[in-house]
């Protein structure tokens, strides 16, 4: 009998492995409103009023910490922002002591950066606020995922029965993983691209295809998602050279207009000029790169929005919407 | 169950009259159609308002701007009720509500909550001259100090029924109904 739903996301959104083709749908339908909140003179509205929330950051970052910080006060929640440097963390604590300090304090929720893969699941499980994961280790960071499949929406249509590809140091890419997950969730056909030592072993069992040339990638996607190649974790020998890497794998104008097709071009920054990707192509047209920062607020409010609601029971006891 | 869960209080040709009525009511306090512009509630509100809207413009030979507002965001009831995940668009005429005088369209007003929202999220739009409420349905119930200023017909809720409006964009006809508590939309 109730239109109203609680909290179609559940307590926490650690990944987006295990969610529905819908639960994804319903994040990106949600996103669409909030971006126009951000055109607005006043650039706010009051549906977070009273939640604090707390940004919990033991890795460096700035766009992901700066767009949820952006998304959780255009909601008008409080925010504090903690990073690794700075904080008792250097001091040995552990990240539950961390959390539970935090929780004694009386918050809401936590949005967490973390090195280690697995580490918002751990805190999710320990802790009642709801846990948003920014990234954890090579594991997954879902909203960059959730913001790429909007801005391809956005400039592709459906995602269903499209081709994309994600170029590059999948390996080392928590970014790789949350957009194999999502594509797939909404019947994308997916395929990765990229030196051998940067992919991982078995990848194909995740049901997604292998191009070893970037030109075959090319021919067959409607979509590239370009990676950063992640020069502080290059010390293992992964590739001969950043040139060589670029002359074999760098997504530059020349090849794109050599398969003459409309390829959109995705990435999740902060690019790598003349690694993996050119400047001809990161401020040429195909690229959609500047669309996916904007997005990235839009949906992070929405994730924001759906995990804050309240407790399942009261959602059976919510009157009907409709009447003033 | 009753023998009939659904009573009806105004069919099409009933409420067709009543919106000829309220527009010209709005053109009447506003003194013509300058500076006038009608705002929308959503769902149903806003499409009493492009009904009074083509009213107005046929009896003033030009329509007066008209928005939608969507107040899902201003709600007072998230922690009681969950986020409602279909959103929709708030959408300001061209040249916005500075200065003008905004009706706000609503199909019933009941608790005033609603109301509430809707102008909180008018005033972090801009700067109307004035506002004016336009219902279709008054009934009472009122938890906030809110009153129409035109009104289709008012109506006494004698239990626990609801007032429902019907608009052809969401329930395929146009009218209002008394209904039993328990009868979904």
């Amino acid at each position: 009998m109730s239109r109203a739903v609680s909290s179609p996301l559940g307590k926490d959104l650690v990944g987006l492995e295990g969610l529905s083709a819908d639960q994804i749908r319903t994040i990106l339908d949600t996103a669409e409103p909030f971006k126009e909140i951000s055109q607005r003179r006043v650039k706010k509205v009051p549906v977070l009023r009273g939640k604090t929330i707390v940004n919990l950051f033991f890795e460096p970052s700035t766009r992901t910490r700066v767009s949820f910080e952006f998304a959780e006060k255009r909601l008008s929640a409080d925010t504090v922002n903690i990073s690794s440097s700075g904080s008792s963390v250097v001091k040995g604590e552990t990240l539950v002591d961390t959390a539970r300090n935090l929780e004694a304090m009386q918050i809401d929720m936590v949005v967490m950066r973390h090195g280690s893969s697995g580490a918002a699941r751990f805190l999710a499980e320990r802790i009642p606020s709801n846990v948003i994961n920014a990234g954890d280790g090579r594991h997954e960071h879902p909203t960059q995922g959730l913001l790429d499949l909007l801005t391809i929406r956005d400039h592709r249509g459906p995602i269903e029965g499209l081709k994309v590809c994600i170029v590059g140091d999948v390996l080392h890419s928590r970014v790789a993983r949350s957009n194999i997950f999502g594509l797939l969730a909404l019947g994308a056909e997916v395929a990765v691209c990229g030196p051998r030592t940067l992919l991982p072993v078995g990848i194909e069992e995740m049901g997604v295809g292998v191009f070893a040339r970037v030109e075959e990638a090319m021919e067959w996607a409607d979509v590239l998602n370009v990676l950063r190649l992640q020069l502080e974790r290059m010390q293992g020998g992964f590739v001969p050279s950043l040139r060589e890497y670029n002359r074999i794998y760098g997504v530059s104008r020349a090849r794109l207009d050599a398969t003459g097709r409309d390829l959109l071009v995705l990435h999740p920054g902060p690019m790598n000029r003349g690694v993996e990707i050119d400047s001809d192509v990161a401020d040429g047209p195909h690229s959609v790169i500047l669309n996916q920062v904007t997005n990235g607020v839009a949906v992070r409010m929405a994730v924001l929005y759906l995990l804050a609601g309240g407790a399942p029971d009261k959602a059976e006891a919510a009157k009907q919407g409709g009447e003033a | 169950m009753r023998a009939s869960p659904r009573m009806p209080l105004m069919d099409d040709a009933a409420v067709r009259r009543a919106l000829a009525r309220m527009a010209r009511e709005i053109v009447e306090r506003n003194g013509g159609i300058d500076g006038l512009v009608l705002m929308g509630i959503r769902r149903r509100g806003d499409v009493l308002a492009a009904l009074l809207r083509d009213e107005i413009q046929r009896a003033e030979g030009r329509p007066p701007p008209t928005g939608a507002l969507d107040i899902t965001l201003y709600r007072d009831d998230l922690a009681e009720v969950g986020p409602r995940p279909v959103i929709g668009e708030t959408q300001l005429p061209p040249d916005g509500i500075d200065g003008h005088t905004v009706v706000i369209v609503d199909d019933v007003l009941y608790t005033g909550r609603t109301v509430r929202a809707a102008l909180n999220e008018l005033m972090d739009w801009g700067r109307p001259a004035r506002v004016l409420l336009c219902v279709l349905a008054e009934r009472d119930g009122r938890e906030l100090p809110i009153q129409a200023d035109i009104v289709g017909r008012r109506v006494d809720v004698p239990g626990d029924e609801r007032v429902e409006v019907l608009v052809p964009a969401e329930d395929d006809r146009l009218g209002v109904d008394l209904v039993d508590p328990g009868e979904a939309r």
